[in-house]
């Protein structure tokens, strides 16, 4: 057969050149769209680490601010009351907002199901997930600092914490829990198990890297948050063990350290600044190591 | 003697109070044993003396819905003790919902209630004191697809029947270990108890769900489709377990594939829209089937 012969043939095969050109444009801008969305995650970064390192010391993070903000640079003190704040703070909202979380979502899933109920629970707890920061903050501060006539502390910070985590936890908890499959509960069921021993030994082992993985990233989110804190734990210098008293946080430190006249006091900012996306980062890792041991899709 | 058995081993929801009735009935090793139910007992000469009998399990007029919509429509049927029975008929027809009535699970979908009797030999399994989980300890189920848990290792796996049911452990490593002899597994896994159930293959994924099943010591084991998700040599190893487990259970075995039921079945059931059409010793019903639904069914001319 001739060439020609064949190119007719098979002309319905070949891709005509507006289409050729319409991709090429769909792939273009959805390349460009991506670029977009990196140059400012770039930025922070740079300016992060830029800005930050320079201020990173082992005194830095083994001080507490000294609350010098006007002399010499050497004065101004570290982080560590922060960082242990943040910590401490932190550690008691998970304390408080995970297992109530957990247990929320294994109630929607397990038991609650479709009933009006727990579809009622579910929209609130999605209202709940879009409800700003600062009110969290704002109930805590109106309930148990004006309400009690009480002053600031470390454990109403972390009831604020846990109030903003509550929804994440759930939410998280309960979509993992759904993709168990429904073929594991029912075998368990067929061998004779009681509900709760086949959440217990089936249910909850099989989502269980899954949901750690949710809730770290809530407890990520809430180590960031400053709104929440700034008037239920306040901000102190000394570092404190004491959740009764006021505590310290990386997110208020920031708050009030880069509004400081002083350049040093604002470095310290910077690298308080880095110090809590380096923490939040660690967990970020930890989170997909075990979500990479998942069995489930 | 161990006349009272099938009561109190199903209605008894203390696990020790069980055990102690298991070994009585061990032990006594009489051959009347197995005499719960005389119609059943004419038929189960192939029972080894040794062996745990299986229990008759008897439909009357079993209603099962979702919702309002009826999916079984009045059964009676009667399978008995250390046969196996198969269901037929075309999908839809009600065969799943069905067997899954008869172990409890068909109330577990959100919505859907039975109707009616089902009789493990003269228990009533649906009377309001009966324990659901001790009907399903004492009525077995085997899954259309092969489902380990994902997250328990082999010996776990088979296990798993025994830590779930009950607090009671007994001597585990026996029972796993014989459980998996049972299902035709121990040779192909001895050696690495510890790795993954969900490691294994299809049809060994399969023998391990049934040994989980066998361990423990069911009277009935309900197969739904135990082979559609399987090769035909994997099919073929199930089926001569099948052929091994009626000594010591009953077994009722739902299947689309009528060279199967041929195969194993002792006795078949034609299911047609929520009834049972036609019920009978398996060779009558494939050459000589009384209703012409039947025959049109199993020459292959619908469904």
């Amino acid at each position: 057969m001739s060439a020609p012969a064949a190119e007719q043939r098979f002309a319905r095969f070949a891709v005509s050149p507006s289409r050729r050109r319409r991709d090429r444009f769909a792939r273009t801008a959805i390349l460009a769209a991506t670029l977009i969305a990196l140059i400012p995650l770039v930025l922070i970064v740079y300016y992060l680490l830029r800005k930050g390192l320079s201020s990173w010391s082992t005194s830095f993070f083994t001080t507490d601010p000294t609350g010098n903000t006007f002399f010499k640079s050497s004065s101004i003190g570290g982080i560590k009351s922060a960082i242990l704040g943040t910590i401490e703070i932190v550690a008691l909202a998970s304390a408080i907002a995970i297992p109530i979380g957990v247990g929320v979502a294994v109630w929607l899933v397990e038991y609650g199901r479709e009933s009006w109920f727990a579809q009622t629970v579910r929209f609130f707890i999605d209202v709940l997930t879009g409800v700003p920061s600062i009110l969290f903050g704002l109930f805590i501060y109106i309930v148990l600092v004006v309400g009690t006539g009480s002053s600031y502390a470390g454990y109403k910070g972390s009831l604020a914490l846990a109030l903003l985590m509550l929804p994440v936890v759930t939410r998280a908890s309960e979509v993992i829990l759904q993709l168990v499959p429904g073929a594991l509960r029912e075998s368990a069921l067929a061998l004779g198990a009681p509900r709760w021993r086949m959440i217990l030994r089936v249910v909850l082992p099989t989502a269980l890297p899954g949901m750690v993985t949710g809730v770290l990233l809530a407890v990520a989110r809430a180590a960031g948050e400053t709104a929440p804190l700034l008037f239920t734990a306040a901000a102190t210098l000394k570092t404190n063990f004491d959740l009764g008293q006021f505590m310290n946080s990386l997110p208020v430190q920031i708050y009030n350290d880069v509004t400081s006249p002083t350049t040093a006091v604002v470095n310290r900012a910077w690298g308080a600044a880095l110090t809590l996306v380096a923490m939040i980062l660690v967990l970020n890792v930890i989170a997909r190591l075990i979500s990479r041991r998942s069995r489930l899709a | 003697m161990r006349s009272p058995r099938p009561q109190s081993s199903v209605t008894d929801v203390e696990p020790e109070r069980r055990s102690e009735i298991d070994e009585q009935g061990g032990e006594a090793g009489d051959p009347a044993a197995g005499m719960q139910s005389s119609a059943a007992v004419a038929t189960t000469q192939q029972a080894a003396p040794d062996a745990e009998p299986g229990l008759a399990v008897r439909l009357e007029q079993l209603r099962a819905f979702y919702g309002d919509a009826e999916q079984v429509k009045g059964i009676d049927l009667e399978f008995r003790a250390n046969q196996v029975t198969a269901i037929i008929g075309p999908s839809g027809c009600g065969k799943s919902t069905m067997i899954r009535c008869i172990n409890r699970m068909h109330e577990e979908i959100p919505g859907a209630h039975a109707e009616g009797r089902v009789l493990l030999d003269d228990l009533d399994v649906y009377a309001p004191s009966v324990d659901v989980v001790a009907v399903r300890r004492a009525i077995g189920m085997v899954f259309q697809k092969p489902n380990p848990f994902p997250t328990m290792s082999i010996y776990n796996n088979v296990a798993a029947g025994l830590r779930l049911s009950s607090g009671r452990r007994g001597d585990l490593r026996s029972k796993v270990e014989s459980a998996l002899r049972s299902a035709g597994l121990w040779d192909e896994v001895s050696g690495r108890l510890d790795e993954p159930g969900a490691g294994l293959s299809g049809g060994q994924q399969q023998r391990l769900c049934i040994a989980r099943s066998l361990a423990v010591d069911p009277e009935v084991i309900l197969m739904d489709e135990p082979c559609s998700a399987l090769d035909p040599i994997a099919t073929l190893k199930i089926e001569e377990l099948i052929a091994e487990l009626k000594k010591r259970v009953t077994i009722v075995i739902v299947t689309h594939n009528m060279q199967q039921a041929a195969r194993v079945a002792d006795r078949t059931a034609f299911m047609l829209d929520g009834r049972v059409v036609e019920v009978g010793p398996t060779q009558e019903i494939f050459t000589n089937p009384g209703d012409p639904r039947t025959e049109e069914y199993v020459t292959g001319k619908f469904g």
